[in-house]
């Protein structure tokens, strides 16, 4: 083989190990770093898996927020207006545009009874804005809907 | 009628950019010399309508003009006025027409070079400028109109500007970051002319690489400016988030990073040409993706502007035509681009190969977790989200090895280096890292092999370069400014890999519930609450925290505030910061739980100022390397050319 093929050899094989490396480190990453989100009744009829990291969201019912007065522990209820709600727990502060009637998402684990240890509460920061994950949910209760274009008609 | 004349000049600029593309990319018959020479002007005239079109936005904002739909949901008559200006980029129309503009200056400053170029080369660069322009003007004009009246329903007072837009951060982050997307169109532009004109040459790279310098330092201040921002203004004390909208800034970053260390080798060396021609269209492609993931709204994310599938799908073809277009190009045109020039392991064009495969993979992984999710829900309907780990578990060995490449760069000579060169780096400065770096993690907690890796090589890089500038400067006097440029960037990424692995392990985060006069403990700190009280700004009402935080025998107080803006009625979070180059105090209040008491969040965050502080240093040796005299001299060598040339009568 001459000297030239050689290097290129090595360059291929270089760029071969490379890829095939990241690639497989890529799908090992993802296996344990993937969040799936459920919508609220995916959460009640159990095909949420429990005891493993993945989002949840929906609208923060109202009257259901509740806190603890010693702590930063705080209990509320995510619902979809359509009859499934789950009872989401969280200690720390919640952002900005937390609001009982406003759509979020949460991260963390179910537990065993079904209440939904959140590690991490996101609301939307813009109030045009609404996380895709919940664009489906808000077409469909059309109350939400019909409130919302109600106040955009008046000037 | 301000708004009418704003949207007639897009329209003329569109008209312009049409016949400058058409005019630049194909009159080279014979008798068009004419039309080739008006490219320039039809290129000036495009800056000009742009401007015109964007100013009478401006004048809108400033002047209250509700009736322009634009302004009536960014505006508000309080906003104070400086805001007002900036809001003409606070969303998606105003932004692109930013976009627009400094695209056109982009071209205009190419225009003033136009003496180091060839002709038909430099009007075939105008002219893939100009088709890049026309494509953003029709965008605007057809599916995004900032102008749009709102007649009759005119409404009395405007709905606000978004509170997080009203800060410092959306005066220069998006002007600057833009630059920096748009600016990858140059080098784009100059890949395609180069493969149009089959002269894909040293010549070629060392026009390239000034405008490839020049946006890539634009884009790592962006960058940098925008992470500094969303710290001190999110209210949560982080500095990066792998957000889609960041990933979307950080891929051209990482591409332009890539192909201005493949320029170097293309230039000094005249390999890597294929690599380099590809580096050159994805850098742009990364910038039009990016402006896909932001706009389109198929992503989850803090950046994102309301959705508008129109949009997504005409930024996608137009991607698509793009990436397209110049890949059949290269494809038909770059086949043989080859050379015949070998190198050893040991030497500068090696590793320059092992940042550039560094890199890619880089861009890669954040490709992967950014674009995943909207795969997956392609295919299976369901969504999923990518946390932060996913990306920190690749980018934290990547950039190390890449450190190591780095510090090894001042000993590396061209072609093969002797043994003998790299010797003293590894048996005196890196153990001498080693010894330091040791020291140094052994004051760290909690400790980590990551964090001593990290000190280790980045002090290894600022060694190996303070030493050779020193060695340089005892062999002359005078240092290229393109050697010093480069010294400075990797002592930039050095300074920032410091800031990163200390912030990253070393800060102290508590969330507490604060009564008046509680007294928390933070790290080395105290924090005693003395109270909220009511304060009143221009266009908001807030409570302001008082916090005394006692380090050692200095004591300072901090004043977070929580606003309530009137207009929206929209609450935000100003964190109180006492900013200093070891160590950041940040405090940013939650809410109000009852009897004076208020959820506080305490942070401890030394060093994260290095993490800017090493971007803009990389930035500014980006920017120095461009004046150095090698790209000034292009000219005066052409005078002398053409003046020889005419001497001896064979001019034309």
């Amino acid at each position: 083989m001459n000297p030239k093929r050689k290097s290129r050899l090595y360059l291929a094989l270089f760029l071969l190990v490379a890829v095939a490396g990241t690639t497989a480190a890529l799908m090992v990453a993802m296996e344990e770093n993937i969040n799936m989100f459920y919508p609220p009744d995916q959460v009640v009829d159990g095909t949420a898996p429990l005891e493993r990291t993945i989002r949840a969201g929906g609208m923060v019912k109202a009257g259901s927020v509740s806190r603890d007065p010693e702590s930063l522990q705080v209990e509320f209820t995510i619902t979809d207006h359509l009859g499934s709600d789950f009872i989401v727990s969280f200690t720390g502060i919640l952002p900005d545009l937390f609001r009982e009637g406003q759509g979020i998402i949460v991260q963390g684990e179910l537990d065993q009874q079904g209440k939904f240890m959140a590690r991490e509460v996101l609301a939307k920061h813009d109030e045009n804005y609404m996380p895709p994950e919940l664009m489906d949910m808000v077409a469909e209760s059309g109350k939400n809907a019909e409130a919302k274009a109600a106040a955009k008609a008046t000037p | 009628m301000i708004a009418e004349l704003g949207q007639l000049s897009l329209a003329l600029a569109a008209c312009l950019a049409l016949t400058a593309a058409a005019a630049g990319l194909f009159a080279h018959g014979p008798g068009t010399q004419l039309l080739r020479q008006s490219t320039v002007s039809m290129v000036v005239g495009q800056f000009v309508f742009a401007a015109l079109a964007f100013a009478a936005l401006v004048y809108s904002f400033a002047t209250d003009d509700f009736s322009v739909s634009y302004v009536a949901t960014h505006s508000n008559s309080l906003l104070p006025l400086p805001y007002k200006i900036s809001a003409t980029w606070g969303g998606h129309e105003g932004s692109f027409l930013l976009w627009i503009l400094i695209m056109t200056i982009w071209m205009l400053l190419l225009t003033l070079r136009r003496d180091n170029y060839p002709v038909r080369f430099f009007s075939r660069v105008l002219g893939t400028m100009s088709l890049m322009n026309l494509g953003f003007l029709c965008f605007a004009l057809f599916t995004s109109n900032p102008f749009e009246r709102l007649i009759p329903m005119t409404p009395v007072d405007g709905a606000d500007l978004n509170p997080l837009l009203q800060d410092f951060g959306l005066i220069v982050h998006p002007p600057l970051l833009y630059a920096g997307y748009v600016g990858l169109s140059v080098p784009f532009s100059f890949a395609v002319a180069a493969l149009l004109e089959k002269r894909v040459d040293a010549a070629w790279a060392r026009w390239s690489r000034p405008w490839t310098n020049f946006a890539w330092a634009f884009l790592s201040v962006g960058i940098a400016l925008g992470s500094w921002w969303a710290y001190y203004e999110l209210g949560w004390g982080g500095w990066w988030f792998w957000d889609p909208v960041e990933n979307a800034s950080f891929m051209p970053w990482l591409a332009a990073t890539a192909l201005i260390h493949s320029l170097a080798v293309t230039e000094k060396r005249g390999t890597f040409k294929s690599w380099t021609l590809l580096l050159a269209i994805a850098g742009f492609s990364l910038s039009l993706l990016g402006a896909f993931i932001v706009r389109s709204g198929v992503l989850t994310s803090v950046h994102a502007f309301a959705v508008d599938p129109e949009r997504g799908m005409y930024i996608l073809i137009f991607l698509g035509a793009v990436v397209g277009g110049s890949l059949t190009l290269y494809g038909l045109r770059a086949y043989g681009e080859r050379a015949d020039v070998g190198f050893k392991i040991l030497s500068r064009e090696f590793f320059m190969l092992i940042n550039n495969v560094i890199l890619v993979v880089s861009l890669a992984v954040v490709m992967w977790g950014t674009l995943a999710p909207i795969g997956y829900e392609a295919l299976s309907g369901g969504r999923i989200s990518i946390g932060v780990p996913f990306f920190n578990m690749f980018f934290v060995p990547l950039m190390l090895l890449l450190g190591v490449a780095v510090a090894l760069v001042p000993v590396l000579n061209w072609k093969r280096t002797p043994w003998q060169s790299i010797k003293s780096t590894l048996t005196a400065v890196l153990p001498v890292s080693v010894l330091l770096g040791g020291v140094w993690w052994y004051t760290t907690d909690p400790k980590s092999a990551g964090v001593l890796a990290a000190l280790i090589i980045a002090l290894w890089i600022v060694f190996t370069h303070l030493l050779d500038l020193v060695k340089r400067l005892r062999q002359s006097r005078r240092l290229p400014l393109a050697y010093v440029g480069m010294s400075l960037a990797h002592i930039g990424f050095a300074v920032s890999v410091l800031g990163i692995a200390i912030t990253a392990t070393q800060s102290v985060e508590e969330d507490v519930r604060m009564a008046p006069n509680d007294v928390t403990a933070l790290g080395i700190e105290e924090v005693r609450f003395l109270g909220v009280r009511e304060v009143q700004g221009p266009n908001y009402v807030a409570q302001q925290g008082v916090f005394v935080v006692t380090n050692g025998n200095r004591t300072f107080e901090l004043r977070p505030e929580k606003r309530r803006y009137l207009a929206g009625g929209n609450i935000m979070t100003e964190a109180g910061i006492d900013a200093g180059l070891f160590a950041d105090t940040y405090i940013s209040l939650g809410e109000p739980l009852g009897g004076g008491a208020w959820a506080v969040r305490l942070h401890y965050k030394p060093m994260v100022r290095w993490i800017w502080l090493g971007a803009l240093l990389f930035a500014f040796g980006g920017m120095l390397a461009v004046m150095d005299k090698r790209y000034r001299k292009l000219r005066t060598r052409r005078d002398v050319a053409i003046k020889a040339a005419l001497g001896s009568g064979t001019a034309g």
